[in-house]
């Protein structure tokens, strides 16, 4: 009862207009040094694999992703993802359109979510539109999921009772016990964290985020998912990738 | 292969403080974590890293499974002559790395 008597006094302070910033604004100095210098960033150590991985010819026609996807070209891809795939009808997160390219197109064994190898690629796609601002596409046909994802950010969920919202709009700055609230904008995913130990998906973070309200978090892949990270880059719109990041 | 970044400058002035940072992919499962099944994985860490500068050991770490993984270590020596910087990683199941890049000291 406390709890929710504090919680509806935070809810009537008036939302202050802020800046948007980056989570990697709100991290220590070594954190910040350590995303910055290629070879003290762990996450680096993905993107290199991700790069030999998109060589290495697999299925049935030998081919590699390099085979049909010029060096270069994949500049500016990850900016703009989640986008509309047409072939299922359905918005489509950039992990999952290289998973679909490899099983549908390069016809080799499908990589699961979260496993090694789609994290590597995801971060070697992702880490070639680094620097550049994040433009989610004008896609109408996304405009329904877009509604969605910000449908799901601003309701509250699990045992806590807690939205996205009331912490990443109404506190970003404050702290959670030892962790800085951030604004929750999707900048640098796959990202290395620090108590993962490892590379992990935007979608690892949200289960996290989920989880920590105590509320049952969405399969991997799922659609609401894919919505949220619609509306989270819509909402970072402008602010530069930093994939592969590293966050606490 | 574990997968590793190295940061050694290629040259260097004479008595000049060089910094070595190198990071490698590595588990360092701790040997205390059970797993799904309650079942602990057995310890898998890098018990050892040794840097020789031109056939002379610079520096030497002995790593524990406090250590997070993929880890990171920085450390300084002086440039004295040109040479060969050999990085080796020893560790438990066999684990035995190593990597070199040559220093030029003008
Ligand atoms: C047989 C050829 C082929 C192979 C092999 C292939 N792709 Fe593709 N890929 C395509 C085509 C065709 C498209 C669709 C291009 C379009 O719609 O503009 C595409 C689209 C993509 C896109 C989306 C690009 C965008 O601009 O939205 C990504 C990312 C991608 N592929 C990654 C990969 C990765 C990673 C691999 C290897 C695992 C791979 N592809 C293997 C043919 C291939
Ligand atoms: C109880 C407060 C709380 C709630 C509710 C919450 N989060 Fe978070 N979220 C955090 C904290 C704290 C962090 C940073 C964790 C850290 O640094 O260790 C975080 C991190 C994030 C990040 C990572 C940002 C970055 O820089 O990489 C995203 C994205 C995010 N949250 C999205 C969400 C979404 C979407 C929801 C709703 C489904 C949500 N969060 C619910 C507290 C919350």
């Amino acid at each position: 009862m406390i709890h929710r008597a504090l919680m509806l006094a935070l809810l009537a302070l008036p939302a202050l207009a802020q800046e948007r910033r980056s989570g990697f604004e709100d991290m220590a100095p070594q954190t910040q040094a350590m995303q910055r210098d290629d070879t003290s960033n762990p996450g680096m150590l993905w993107a290199l694999e991700g790069e030999d991985l998109f060589r290495q010819p697999a299925g049935p026609a030998g081919q590699s992703c390099a085979s049909c996807h010029a060096e270069g070209s994949m500049q500016g891809v990850a900016a703009r993802y989640p986008a509309w795939d047409t072939a299922r009808q359905a918005p489509i997160d950039l992990a999952g359109r290289i998973a679909q390219c490899r099983t549908d197109r390069q016809g080799a064994p499908p990589l699961a979510r979260e496993s090694q190898g789609l994290l590597a690629l995801s971060a070697h796609v992702g880490q070639q539109s680094r620097g550049l601002p994040i433009a989610p596409p004008a896609d109408p046909r996304l405009d329904a999921a877009r509604v969605q994802g910000a449908a799901l950010y601003a309701e509250r969920r699990g045992q806590l009772d807690l939205s996205c919202a009331q912490c990443h709009d109404d506190h970003p700055g404050r702290r959670l016990a030892g962790s800085i609230i951030p604004q929750a904008h999707p900048t640098g995913y796959p990202l290395y964290r620090l108590e993962w130990q490892a590379l992990g998906s935007l979608q690892r973070r949200l289960r996290g985020c989920m989880t920590g309200v105590r509320a049952e978090p969405f399969a991997y892949g799922a659609p609401e998912y894919i919505a949220i990270e619609l509306f989270l880059m819509s909402r970072a719109a402008g602010l530069a990738v930093e994939t592969p990041a590293v966050r606490p | 292969m574990a997968r590793v970044l190295i940061n050694v400058p290629r040259t260097a002035a004479r008595g000049e403080v060089i910094t070595i940072r190198t990071l490698i992919q590595h588990l360092m499962e701790t040997g205390y974590r059970p797993d799904a099944n309650g079942v602990v994985a057995p310890r898998d860490i890098i018990r050892r890293f040794t840097c020789r500068y031109d056939g002379e050991v610079v520096f030497q770490a002995e790593l524990s499974p406090a250590i997070a993984a993929n880890p990171f270590l920085s450390f300084t020596t002086v440039a004295t002559r040109s040479g060969v910087v050999e990085m080796s990683w020893e560790g438990d199941n066999g684990f035995a790395q190593t990597e070199t890049r040559d220093l030029t000291v003008t």
